[in-house]
């Protein structure tokens, strides 16, 4: 941690503004190129035939029905890919204990949840893949399903791997300072709730979606890919198809969303690429709704029951919790399904002192689909458990929730510290972002507001949350544990002869704006017009290696790969020029796309001239001279294990009691995310986020039957927030640069979504707490709250 | 039983004349047989609203449309958006107002707000909410849409 060596004082041409993304032209033309828009020639198409139900032996699998269908080609049962296919573990050593079952891209004997891959039917068409598929007939022996997380763990319930003697995946205790000392005081509050965190997932407009192509001539495995991480799935797909790494390219070209939900390794996606080497020609896959649901992973499913103890006068003496989670069969490979639980124990009461802490966490098999990381992973879960205690707390020793916050935030001057459960904290604001949210929202005005409209029949109520969000990940995430996943980024900056530059990336774009953030850091740092700024990302084959995109690293370490590049490049450009123009190159700068005089500005020659010079023209450079016009570098975090950023967040709602629905009025957030380089950008992160975040809250849940079955799974029936339901959403900053880099950028993409659901529930219970009944169960359906008032005190 | 039927369509102006299975959605007609694949297939049920388009001057979901239902229509596209007027200052806003993250939505959000401004609709922005509530749109929480179509309905066509 060297701490910034250059200091954005002066504002940069595009560094913190709020610059368009050349992205958007192409997308707003129908432009963009999706998976499903690129045709490859003799490209066949894949359905799956997936499990019907949660748990199955397979007797047999009949196919003489759909192999006599005009137009198939072949049909592979998970037995075909014994021998083809390498089985992977979802496990990390860094997580001791966790333990997981081989997995195969299709069911080879047993079914272990209802939407498991089971028969793959690959045709001329995906209407004929789809046909073919349904006249498949399956012949399964059903076996008892274990689906209820809480009852995983009982005798009596059915355990799904037979190597293992329970259903339980992982377990982890955190026990800090002493709780039981604390409880045994007779001057101390203690209160006490249990929270439960509905399964969701992702619904990525554009569903997972996979082309597969493969050369036998020269052993090359192509895969078009809609995701994050290309330089994982590279490892992957050669590990598991036993390939040599280097012949296996994976690009990402547009991706329609992403979320997390695109980072994970999905059996029909592995099928796919195995399929594409056996039949030595590509094979698109593209999962439908039905098939998202079913199969993309989802995340969440907490029970957490929960107690918070303070002082009379509002100290946070201590926080204990049992969190139990269900993921689903196996754990998913290759970043596993423990990291949430792992993250609730890490995160939870992070912006707070909190000197007493215990904490369990039970991770178990059930037959259901599986759960992963999913946008902000634990984090709402571990937001929403603090802030909803400490807001009870509030109430029990009669003081207004915020006064509580502000004399338990960790203070603004006391870093670099520690949080309870271990975590470094650094560069962060709890402090200020409180107050400039209370100010933003006129917090005192409100809450009369509030109690005038009380009085009227009109319930109201404001949540708040403040938070932390793990962002720039180092190796300690997932390298340490034996993952395939880079902490590290790369950039190479190139000056093209034209004199403009082109940047290629080992972080990945989704949407975010990440080819933007990284375009104008290049622009300013080196010198040119944006315009002028050519970015590549997503390619395994043309961009330095790297992790992608996710845990909100893009502009934080992808960025600033970017910027030492450009310094880079920018110091090779003018020692070349140094030579050609006779000067020391320390008297020369690049601006705007000419090599000029350092102190007068003035133009010395263009770019273009020198790269031309450069590139045709060698003979007129001195020949011990071997100049480089092209630049790499990479960064990682060192030091500390991830580079926290800090958001204060307030919800304003109104419930209507007859009805049960909860309509938002407002909400706010303040969000500390170090450099800003495009405030635009940010601030669409954020709204983007808390959407998402108010739709867990609200509406948002994968609904099982008893025995496994999901029942909504069409758009209609898993209900997404809609631009009606939505509030404004507003944005204010606090800039609290990381040490831990020059440019000083932490990531902002998950902030939104990890404080929201705390903000939504807090601002019910505001309204609930008074009529005497709490709720703290997500999503906050209108059935679940008219529940919970049958026993209000109207 | 009778497998295909032609037909004819024009899209963004141009005449084509197609022989297409008759079970074949609408959209996959402009995206595999045209090529036109600045529509995008979201959730093949009509719910998502990323193949919304303009037929004949209305908008439709073409997923829920099969082609020879297309047969003598007239349909506009994503790719056949004017670059000029009420659609060019649209696609001006959006990208000023970052009112796409992935872009996967943008085909069936541009045709729904350009029916809204095209049919006279207001720089109102919950009437604005309202008629955009059948595109879903998983990545920008909407109000950089509202804002986007609000200021053109507000700021008309710059001459």
């Amino acid at each position: 941690m060297t701490g910034p060596k250059f200091s954005f004082d002066k504002p940069g041409k595009y560094i913190g503004q709020p610059t368009e993304r050349p992205d958007t032209r192409r997308l707003l033309k129908g432009r963009g190129k999706f998976v499903d828009d690129i045709q490859l020639p003799r490209m066949l198409h894949a359905a799956f035939l997936r499990s019907p139900v949660a748990h199955a032996k397979i007797k047999s699998i009949d196919t003489n029905a759909a192999e006599k269908i005009k137009g198939v080609v072949k049909i592979l049962k998970g037995t075909d890919f014994v021998g083809v296919v390498e089985p992977y573990v979802g496990v990390l050593s860094h997580l001791a204990g966790l333990r997981s079952a081989p997995q195969m891209p299709l069911a080879v004997d047993t079914v272990r949840w209802q939407g498991e891959p089971v028969v793959m039917v690959i045709a001329s068409s995906r209407a004929i893949a789809e046909d073919a598929a349904s006249e498949i007939i399956l012949d399964l022996e059903d076996l008892p399903a274990a689906t209820n997380a809480e009852k995983a763990l009982d005798k009596d319930e059915p355990i799904i791997h037979s190597e293992f003697d329970s259903n339980l995946a992982w377990e982890r205790t955190v026990d800090v300072g002493n709780v039981d000392e604390v409880y045994a005081r007779d001057d101390v509050v203690t209160v006490e709730k249990q929270f439960l965190f509905g399964r969701h997932t992702g619904v990525t407009l554009e569903a997972r979606a996979t082309i597969a192509n493969y050369d036998p001539s020269e052993n090359q495995l192509d895969i078009y890919y809609s995701g994050q991480a290309p330089h994982m799935m590279q490892f992957i797909y050669a590990k598991h198809l036993d390939m040599p790494e280097e012949n296996v390219r994976v690009t990402a070209h547009d991706v329609g969303g992403a979320f997390g939900i695109k980072v994970h390794t999905y059996g029909d996606e592995i099928a796919t690429a195995a399929a594409a080497k056996l039949m030595e020609r590509p094979i698109k896959f593209l999962a439908d709704r039905y098939e998202s649901f079913m199969s993309d992973i989802h995340a969440r499913d907490h029970v957490i029951n929960g107690k918070m103890t303070v002082s009379k006068d509002g100290k946070i003496l201590a926080l204990e919790y049992d969190d139990l989670t269900g993921i689903g069969p196996f754990s998913m490979y290759p970043r596993t399904s423990a990291i949430e639980a792992n993250q609730v124990l890490n995160l939870t009461g992070g912006p707070y002192t909190i000197p007493n802490y215990r904490a369990n966490a039970k991770v178990v098999f059930q037959n259901k689909n599986m759960m992963c990381q999913y946008r902000a992973v634990g984090h709402p879960i571990a937001m929403a458990l603090c802030d909803g205690l400490l807001e009870e707390a509030a109430a029990a020793i009669d003081m207004d929730s915020v006064e509580l916050r502000k004399r338990n935030l960790i203070p603004d001057d006391t870093y670099p510290t520690t949080s309870t459960t271990g975590m470094k904290l650094d560069d962060l604001s709890h402090q200020k972002a409180l107050s400039k949210l209370i100010e933003m929202m006129d917090y005192e005005k409100l809450k009369k507001e509030n109690a005038d409209l009380k009085k009227q029949g009109v319930y109201r109520g404001i949540g708040f949350c403040s938070m932390i969000e793990v962002t720039n990940p180092s190796p300690m995430f997932y390298g340490i544990g034996g993952a395939p996943i880079a902490s590290q980024d790369g950039a190479t900056i190139r000056l093209d002869a034209g004199g403009g530059i082109h940047v290629a990336s080992s972080v990945t774009e989704q949407g975010q704006g990440t080819n933007a953030v990284l375009a104008q850091v290049a622009a300013d740092v080196f010198g040119v017009d944006m315009d002028r700024v050519q970015v590549t990302t997503g390619d395994t084959k043309t961009t330095p290696y790297g992790g992608g995109t996710w845990a909100s690293r893009g502009a934080g370490i992808g960025g600033e790969a970017v910027y030492l590049a450009a310094e880079a490049l920018k110091d090779q450009v003018l020692d070349v020029a140094g030579v050609m123009l006779q000067s020391k190159p320390e008297d020369l700068n690049i601006d705007n796309g000419n090599v000029v005089d350092h102190v007068s500005k003035e133009k010395r020659m263009s770019l273009a001239d020198l790269a031309r010079t450069v590139y045709y023209r060698g003979n007129e450079l001195p020949s011990d001279m071997s100049p480089e016009l092209i630049a790499t570098r990479h960064f990682r975090v060192t030091d500390t294990p991830f580079v926290f950023t800090n958001g204060a967040m307030a919800a304003h709602v109104e419930l209507d009691i007859e009805t049960g629905i909860v309509k938002i009025l407002n909400f706010w957030a303040v969000e500390d995310c170090g450099r800003v380089i495009n405030p635009m950008l940010v601030d669409e992160q954020i709204r983007g986020g808390v959407v998402q975040g108010i739709g867990h809250a609200l509406y948002e849940e994968c609904l099982y039957s008893d025995d496994g079955q999901l029942l909504n799974t069409t758009l209609a029936d898993y209900l997404v927030p809609m631009a009606t339901e939505m509030p404004e959403i507003h944005v204010g900053h606090i800039e609290t640069p990381t040490k831990t880099s020059v440019l000083g950028a932490k990531g902002a993409g998950e902030a939104g979504t990890g404080g929201a659901p705390a903000c939504i529930i807090n601002a019910v219970n505001d309204i609930l707490r008074p009529l005497g009944v709490t709720n703290y169960q997500i999503p906050m359906t209108p059935n679940r709250l008219l529940d919970t008032l049958r026993s209000a005190k109207i | 039983m009778v497998d295909t039927k032609t037909i004819t369509v024009t899209v963004n102006g141009e005449e084509y004349t197609s022989t297409v299975n008759v079970r074949k959605n609408l959209i996959d007609y402009l995206r595999e047989d045209l090529g036109l694949t600045g529509s995008h297939v979201g959730c093949e049920h009509g719910v998502c609203g990323a193949c919304t388009l303009d037929m004949n001057g209305q908008t439709v979901r073409s997923c829920l449309m099969l082609a020879v239902q297309a047969d003598g229509t007239e349909i506009t596209t994503i790719e056949g958006l004017p670059s000029e007027g009420v659609a060019e200052e649209l696609k001006k806003s959006f990208a000023k107002n970052n009112a796409l993250q992935c872009g996967y939505c943008t085909p069936g959000m541009l045709s729904s707000a350009l029916e809204y401004l095209n049919n006279g609709g207001k720089a109102n922005k919950e009437e604005i909410r309202r008629h955009i509530s059948g595109n879903y749109c998983r990545c920008t929480g909407y109000q950089s849409i509202v804002e986007a179509i609000y200021d053109v309905a507000e700021n008309g066509v710059s001459k």
